[in-house]
């Protein structure tokens, strides 16, 4: 079977006879079978997707299905779906079952799409290679001695290796766009608020946004449109209305776009990856846009400013994992507090327990302002800054990372140079600004190179517009 | 007794009131926040806790919550933020309280209460704020286990924060009393102690009168009676004081009261406190009020005992003792203003409501929600006495038994039917006049010779003769006529 890239060409060959969405099932289901060893799956569900596939068949034919129909698609192990395993890939949820489903699952299923398994990711979604997994590290299909990156790995590499159309990752720092450049693939992560987080397994709640994982900008346009909008189980997430984006994918005027010189001429940047900016820069300035340098002196403190407020959140987030209620409980208790410690400790792996604890220290009586306090500042600063070019520019574009995957290992020494990794990611989520991650180059080495472009607030289809101007041009 | 070394310090004093709002629904949650069902069954997967689940704010809360601090002349604050409470127990399953930290929406108010010496005491309210209660945790009904109810997990609660101002156990009642008075006015808390929906903390230290510096305190808990915070109070300012004059000096601990032996013991030092780290919530928004809002919950605020308390004094003429007995409690108010509706004698009004239906609720031992006469038939008994169709000691000893026990029938039809209408005439009762007068020939020679206070004795007897059946001031009016003739 051909690889679909996607919806609209899933949905043209069903309509001209040339395949139906049980065959494609089953394509995808035998793709997964063969692309075991790279580990993005936690779980198929291969009947379940088997039945549902001859229901979207006979509701094609009878011409009442929904936007999503012929749309397979994973969904990262963050992400609550009734009566179905959820973990967040940590060993503390072992064996818990979601009793409801979360709002985004809902509403894709609601438009028919074919939910095939459940993606391995990093444990709580802390991390940038999917190596802090109970379930092990998800190799990139590409090369498989390099990391998929994190935290949607399993997501990015599900989609990247033709095992399903599509994904839903989540993003908190870059969890969706990272992975998705590294795979060469597209990851958006829409307007904080936009998507709602009723069923989305908390790591940072002022920061977590579920985002699609596509071949294509015309899907990722499509699958937002889909999941997000108000929703009467999150009082974070947005009224504002939602557009039809994947409806008018066109650019009507050229943007004004803005890129970041920290983001090109930076240290640690690799030379490739400096140069796609550069040659996009270029050609873009050739077709007509405005593309300027700014500088934004900032970013330096970005990395820092997330890890201190998100590790914070987290902390709290995950208090509930005591061992007491649900998920894994220590063999090993004798009482309530030999409960909580040692569930926990044997629970929570290294990542998860370094950042529990420095959330809880940034949060201490005595540290709180010096770091909690001092982290709110410069976010709002980050954010302020942002918005203020984002007054001046329509979009801004810089590298999704500063590198091409990386190998697995090479960075889980240090986390310190892990967390560096986000450098490029984490201004939107600190500002709540959409950003979408596409396929810009191929670098010598031949993994993809991501483009990334930030949007104003809930202006995702003037994002959508231009991320899918590029991908037509190139 | 006016010299004792206790004399010479003085007690500080603030008061937590956790009030337990009688909410349908939960604070963040829409199951039922009701009282007394069956062990963990309201609740849901945010009542639990589960992974993804996120909380949404319950705005009858505010509600309540505002319409406390309107009561306790507080500022209303308009931008709402929520705050975490992060500490870890096996009856929180979220291991953390959403609640109010930095910006309660209820600040700087204030009550001011009678004391017992006819005083007012003008006694500071710090904040008043929003948060949810933990569930229950069981002990003592399992040998090995401990057991948790997630009932009361994420029930509403507004604590009521005080300012150190309270100086004894007696003003620390007349406070308690006055705030349970007003939530159960306010209709947002049942106020019951002894069941937990109203909870109280007690701050106390001691310092030598004149003192400026405050002393290390103590925070007392589990005091499940207004008469116990006193008892606490009682006991801990004695401790206190004893500790210092002996040359010790006040660890800064949380204790607990044992109302059996009416003693403190230390539950936790300052050391082992927890570190409850504070942040803001990200799940919700900042909750915005408005003026407009503030005004309108002000505009349907139920009467509060003390403008009731005025209105009772100025319109209706009560004597302040009257008053205060009747504002006591909310139902027997609300019972007395509703007779009111019907007659336009107030002090005839109370006067059948704490006299004869008071001792009849007080020995049937039943409440003024289970008393049989609706307040139109009280209004009604003050009628017909009040129109000299029947007396007051035959109304009070006759007509109101029969009424008890026949309540469907109204006060006249059945006052008729038992033939206690004053159906005499004045013939009848020159009749009775000259009969009684016939009888004493000696007392009658006496009253003429200037002792009229035989008056009573002839008052009586014409009375026994007309089987109470007359108007007395008639009858008195008459009697004085006849005996001077």
């Amino acid at each position: 079977m051909k690889k679909y890239h996607s919806l609209a060409e899933v949905r043209s060959d069903i309509s001209e006879g040339k395949t139906t969405v049980s065959a494609l099932v089953d394509y995808y289901l035998g793709r997964i079978g063969t692309n075991a060893h790279l580990n993005a799956f936690i779980e198929v569900y291969t009947e379940e997707a088997k039945a549902r596939a001859l229901v979207i068949d006979e509701k094609i034919r009878s011409g009442n299905a929904g936007k999503l129909a012929g749309m397979v698609v994973s969904i990262k192990d963050m992400i609550c779906y009734k009566n179905h395993k959820v973990s967040a890939s940590s060993k503390i949820l072992e064996g818990f079952e979601s009793l409801f489903s979360s709002t985004v699952v809902e509403r894709m299923l609601a438009e028919d799409a074919i939910i095939i398994g459940r993606c391995n990711c990093d444990e709580f979604a802390m991390g940038a290679s999917n190596e802090t997994s109970t379930y092990g590290l998800v190799k990139n299909y590409d090369n498989n001695d390099l990391a998929s990156g994190g935290s949607s790995g399993g997501s990015a590499v599900s989609v990247q290796a033709d095992m399903c159309l599509a994904s839903l990752g989540t993003d908190t720092g870059g969890s969706v766009r990272q992975p998705a450049s590294f795979c060469g693939v597209v990851g958006l992560k829409p307007t904080y608020g936009r998507v709602s987080r009723w069923g989305i397994i908390a790591y940072a709640s002022s920061f977590d946004q579920v985002g699609p994982i596509t071949h294509s900008v015309a899907d990722a346009a499509l699958l937002l449109e889909v999941i997000a909008g108000e929703d009467g189980h999150d009082s974070t997430a947005s009224k504002e209305l939602v557009p039809h984006y994947s409806e008018s994918l066109t650019l009507n005027q050229k943007p004004r776009i803005a890129y970041l010189s920290e983001a090109v001429h930076g240290q640690g940047i690799d030379p490739e990856v400096k140069e796609m900016m550069l040659s996009q820069i270029k050609k873009l300035q050739n077709d007509g846009f405005v593309v300027e340098e700014v500088n934004f002196p900032l970013l330096k403190y970005a990395v820092p400013t997330y890890y201190v407020i998100t590790t914070a959140e987290a902390s709290s987030n995950l208090s509930r994992y005591d061992g007491v209620h649900f998920g894994y409980r220590s063999k090993n208790a004798t009482d309530l507090e030999s409960t909580y410690k040692k569930s926990r400790s044997e629970g929570f792996g290294e990542e998860v327990k370094r950042r529990i604890m420095l959330g809880t220290f940034v949060l201490s009586a005595g540290y709180y302002d010096a770091y909690y306090a001092k982290a709110q500042k410069v976010r709002r600063l980050i954010r302020d800054t942002s918005l203020e070019l984002l007054s001046n520019y329509d979009l801004l574009i810089l590298p999704t990372a500063p590198t091409t995957a990386f190998a697995h290992g090479e960075k889980t020494t240090d986390p310190v140079v892990m967390y560096l990794a986000d450098i490029f990611t984490v201004q939107a989520s600190l500002a709540g600004l959409p950003a979408i991650s596409i396929p810009a180059a191929t670098h010598s080495n031949g993994m993809s190179i991501g483009l990334q472009i930030i949007g104003k607030h809930f202006k995702e289809q003037e994002m959508l517009n231009f991320a899918n101007f590029i991908e037509q041009k190139q | 007794m006016s010299n004792t070394i206790y004399d010479q310090y003085e007690a500080v004093i603030g008061l937590e009131v956790h009030a337990q709002l009688s909410t349908k629904s939960k604070a963040y949650a829409a199951d039922s926040a009701g009282f007394g069902d069956d062990p963990n069954t309201n609740i849901s997967v945010i009542t639990l806790g589960h992974p993804g689940t996120l909380p949404m704010v319950n705005n009858v809360v505010i509600n309540f919550a505002v319409k406390m601090g309107l009561a306790t002349n507080c500022e209303i604050r308009l931008i709402n933020e929520y705050a975490r409470k992060n500490y870890f127990y096996a009856d929180l399953p979220k291991g953390y309280q959403i609640t109010q930290d930095t910006t309660p929406i209820c600040t700087k108010g204030f009550l001011d209460v009678k004391l017992k010496d006819g005083s007012i005491k003008h006694i500071g309210i710090t904040r008043i704020h929003m948060e949810e209660d933990a569930g229950k945790s069981i002990h003592d009904q399992d040998m090995y286990d401990s057991l948790i109810d997630l009932n009361r997990a994420g029930v509403p609660l507004i604590e009521i924060v005080s300012e150190p101002d309270i100086r004894s156990a007696e003003e620390a009642g007349a406070y308690l009393t006055e705030i349970r008075k007003l939530v159960r006015y306010l209709d947002i808390c049942d106020g019951n102690m002894e069941e937990g929906s109203m909870r109280c903390d007690a701050n106390i230290s001691v310092r030598k009168k004149g003192d400026q510096i405050l002393g290390n305190r103590c925070e007392v808990k589990n005091l499940n009676s207004i008469r116990n915070v006193q008892r606490a109070i009682e006991f801990e300012v004695i401790r206190q004081i004893d500790v210092i004059e002996a040359g010790g000096h006040i660890d800064q601990n949380t204790l607990n009261y044992d109302a059996v032996s009416g003693t403190t013991s230390v539950l936790r030092s300052k050391e082992m406190a927890n570190d409850y780290r504070y942040f803001p919530e990200p799940d919700l928004p900042p909750v915005i009020l408005t003026e407009s809002y503030i005004e309108e919950v002000k505009h349907n605020m139920p009467a509060l005992p003390d403008e009731l308390f005025k209105k009772f004094i100025n319109e209706f003429n009560l004597s302040e003792y009257d008053a205060h007995n009747i504002l006591e409690q909310k139902e027997i108010a609300l019972y007395y203003i509703e007779i009111t509706n019907h007659t336009t004698n107030y002090k005839g009004a109370a006067n059948w409501l704490m006299g004869a239906v008071k001792s009849y609720l007080n020995e049937a031992a039943v409440d003024i929600a289970d008393f049989p006469l609706k307040p139109a038939q009280i209004a009604e008994l003050v009628s017909i006495v009040d129109e000299g169709k029947i007396n007051i000691t035959t109304a009070n000893q006759q007509l109101f038994p029969a009424l008890l026990k026949d309540n469907t029938k109204t006060a006249l039809s059945l006052a008729t039917e038992l033939n206690l209408i004053i159906s005499t005439s004045n013939d009848d009762v020159l009749a009775f006049i000259h009969e009684a007068m016939a009888k004493y020939p000696e007392k009658v020679a006496e009253y003429k010779a200037g002792k009229k206070s035989l008056t009573g004795l002839f008052m009586g007897e014409v009375m026994k003769l007309a089987k109470g059946k007359l108007d007395p001031k008639e009858a008195n009016k008459l009697l004085a006529q006849e005996l001077e003739r």
